[in-house]
């Protein structure tokens, strides 16, 4: 088993999440390509962890660079969930507002 | 058997091609619910291959989190920004700039596997047969230890920030 699969896999769906955010319209779904993209990093750090684990085998009970690994991706976790609560919170709000969540009608700041 | 018919590799390609196909249909599908719903194939295609690794605990986060909680969390927007329910043809942009999006995540994509290709990891060999999970270093308790020691202080950042956009959320969607 190669490294590259993982790597390869992780481009490919970091590559169809910037053709999600950059495609579509509605706020809901960019947030949800948004998603795809922080997966895509996660699989990256997991992959590299367990290499990582098996150049340097760890020991029980000794602290060991590989486990940086799913430590980084659990943080990943929580800056997702918030980023799409408040991400929701924002998108709720100019519904209220302008009844629409088409993001390119949010122009208020163009001069 | 030759290296090829590694039960991890024949696990690995059905997770990854079930993960690909789910991520092209949250892109390209015309209906909210199911961009939702197929989301839920890539998380736990995800999830799958954290376990596939070794990483157990953040399997069973991802699970958690992302299956239980965003994927709820993004229903609601769904149910609360008064989407249609049925199939919908005004959630992509025009035809011009869905053709220059497919044509820059092409390329970003194409970059980054020519460069993956080419860099020093290319023939680089993933044995986890060959090891243990604590050898891998991704066990729950050597997660929970590096947590509470050496990432004490990011951690408890993370706790900040998420209260921090507990108090937004509410802030942002209240009435008044």
């Amino acid at each position: 088993m190669l490294l590259n699969q993982y790597l390869f896999l992780a481009a490919l769906l970091f590559a169809i999440g910037v053709y999600g955010v950059l495609v579509r319209k509605n706020g809901v779904m960019v947030l949800m390509s948004i998603e795809l993209i922080l997966n895509a990093v996660n699989i990256n750090l997991i992959a590299f962890a367990a290499y990582w684990g098996t150049v340097n085998p760890c020991q029980p009970n000794i602290e060991c660079a590989a486990t940086a690994g799913p430590v980084f991706a659990l943080f990943i976790i929580a800056v997702a969930a918030a980023e799409v609560g408040v991400g929701l919170a924002i998108v709720l709000m100019l519904f209220r507002n302008k009844k629409d969540i088409n993001i390119d009608d949010m122009d208020l700041m163009k001069g | 058997m030759t290296q090829d018919m590694l039960p991890e590799n024949i696990a690995f390609a059905v997770i990854a091609v079930t993960m690909i196909v789910s991520a092209v249909r949250v892109v390209t599908t015309k209906n909210v619910v199911h961009a939702a719903l197929w989301l839920i194939g890539v998380l736990a295609g995800a999830a799958a291959l954290y376990i596939l690794l070794g990483s157990e605990f953040l399997g069973i986060t991802q699970v958690l989190v992302y299956i239980g909680a965003i994927v709820v969390l993004f229903l609601f927007g769904v149910m609360l920004t008064k989407a249609e329910l049925g199939s919908s043809d005004d959630l992509d942009n025009n035809r011009v700039q869905k053709i220059i999006g497919a044509v820059v995540a092409f390329g970003l994509g194409a970059f980054l596997i020519i460069v993956l290709g080419a860099s020093e990891f290319k023939d680089r060999h993933l044995d986890l047969m060959g090891h243990t999970t604590v050898q891998l270093g991704q066990t729950t308790p050597q997660v929970s230890d590096s947590i509470f020691s050496t990432y004490l202080i990011p951690f408890e950042a993370a706790s900040v920030l998420l209260l921090a956009a507990l108090i937004g959320s509410i802030v942002l969607a209240r009435k008044d």
